[in-house]
């Protein structure tokens, strides 16, 4: 049997986020001045077809307002929708993990619950296992702080949609999620979220190398020079983008032309 | 009519909600009488290999193995397909259907594990005939989400890379296995899972 030519290894995800609130995608700057979007079943499909290896619905106000996830929402999303799809906000217990898995989704992705009752994460990967599990964090570097000798950033986890500082530090709190169970690290700088001025590259390699499991980068993609910038100097296993595909600035698959020509592994849409 | 079988490990939603897409009929059980007398049987499956204790306790181990006997057409998606080896060295102490040689392993790579993303299949020699894999261009991605691969034994009928060479696929006769998530792998995905509903629908007829 032959299998000379068979690429090693896996390709890097691009991933499209749908912010929602309300039943509808949003995007704002530093989680703030909400713009509307667009229908999240509408995107995630379009999303999908243009060659999104992935699709993730965040309910950005779910955990401010302290109620569930929509779940007509997501079941309405998740009907048509044939590559992994990723649910989050506001995820609280196992039965709030099991209506979204219920719903359609492959992975729920926990932030605020996890970092208040670490144990979810566990009870969530026990039940549905790991691969189900993603746990967001959203980071911001502390004032005027740089990488140390050893790659590491200062940065520190903030919760509530960026909303409320939490002391605790960003990759330290990476290594203990996997620890508990998580089965991916979807990293959001809060620095450079909304400004389109590049990937929190630093920050992500810091991460992606305290964990073994994969770290998704998130935040600041405006264009395809910072995707090629957070796979090679940001060792991301995926990057997410959100408003740069909704307005039409460019399509995944062009993106993913311009990350082959740059030597970077893909999987490019039939 | 196709049967899925619950074993309560993870969610079935994606699996079935394909199936719709194909127009393709199914319904969910436990039971080790609706196993046994089944059309179609379809194991998905995520999560660790202990998760299949149940079948045994269960009765649907016996039920699934006399309906393959019978030639009910069987597909198993990632540790379902796992479970059609000898066992798993994720959970030494229990029985796979031993269908095909050899037990699954944890992969041995410096590369990160889980193995999580879109990778490429390519057929064996053997699974150039395959039914399962019928249009399927050697090289399509797909998705898979898993720490334990399969060997490359007699049965395989795609591989993939990962640091290693592990099984994507197998197949023999009636019994069919993918490593990753056909549910998941988008057009390419719902191509395979359309090649397994086409060969069921023959059985059926037959």
């Amino acid at each position: 049997m032959s299998t000379g030519g068979l690429s090693t290894g896996i390709t890097k995800r691009i991933i499209a986020c749908l912010d929602v609130t309300n039943g509808r995608v949003v995007k704002g700057v530093q989680f703030v001045d909400l713009v509307d979007a667009g229908d999240p079943a509408e995107l995630a499909h379009l999303h999908a077809k243009s060659g999104a290896d992935e699709i993730v619905l965040l309910d950005i106000t779910a955990t401010s307002d302290a109620r569930p996830i929509l779940i007509d929402v997501v079941r309405r999303t998740a009907r048509q929708l044939f590559v992994p799809f990723t649910v989050g906000g506001g995820v609280r217990s196992l039965d709030d993990a099991s209506a979204l898995f219920d719903a359609g989704a492959d992975k729920i992705s926990i932030n605020s619950a996890a970092i208040k009752t670490p144990g979810i994460i566990t009870e969530i990967a026990e039940r549905f296992g790991s691969q189900a599990v993603i746990v967001a964090i959203d980071a911001k570097r502390k004032v005027g702080s740089a990488a140390s000798a050893e790659g590491a950033v200062p940065a520190e986890v903030y919760l509530a949609g960026g909303r409320t500082a939490t002391g605790r530090d960003a990759e330290a709190w990476a290594r203990e999620a996997e620890s508990r169970g998580a089965g991916e690290i979807l990293l959001t700088s809060m620095d450079c979220d909304g400004t389109r001025n590049g990937f929190d590259c630093q920050l992500t390699a810091a991460v992606a190398k305290a964990v073994n499991i994969p770290v998704i980068a998130s935040g600041g993609a405006g264009s395809g020079d910072h995707f090629v910038e957070v796979f090679k100097g940001g060792c991301a296993d995926a990057a997410l983008a959100a408003s740069i595909f909704h307005f039409g600035i460019h399509d995944v698959r062009e993106l993913k032309a311009q990350l082959q020509r740059e030597g970077i592994p893909v999987r490019l849409p039939c | 009519m196709i049967t899925l079988i619950d074993y309560k490990a993870g969610n079935l939603t994606s699996v079935r909600k394909a199936l719709t897409h194909l127009g393709q009929e199914s319904v969910v059980t436990d039971d080790p009488g609706l196993v046994r007398d089944a059309e179609a049987l379809v194991l998905p499956g995520v999560g660790h290999f202990c998760t299949t204790e149940r079948l045994a306790t269960s009765g649907v181990r016996d039920a699934v193995l006399e309906a393959i006997a019978h030639g009910t057409p069987f597909l198993g998606i990632c540790v379902g397909m796992q479970w059609q080896f000898a066992g798993s060295t994720e959970a030494p102490e229990t029985m796979g259907l031993g269908l095909f040689d050899g037990a699954c392993e944890r992969f041995q790579t410096t590369l990160k594990v889980p193995h999580v993303g879109w990778n490429q299949i390519r057929r064996t020699a053997a699974g150039k005939q395959s039914r399962l894999l019928r249009d399927v261009p050697d090289d399509s991605f797909v998705y898979f989400t898993h720490s334990y691969r399969a060997p490359v034994v007699d049965g395989v009928s795609a591989v993939t890379n990962y640091g290693e060479t592990f099984a994507a696929a197998v197949e023999r006769e009636n019994v069919f296995g993918v490593q990753f998530h056909p549910e998941k792998s988008g057009d390419t995905g719902l191509r395979i899972l359309k090649n397994f509903c086409d060969y069921a629908a023959e059985r059926i007829a037959r």
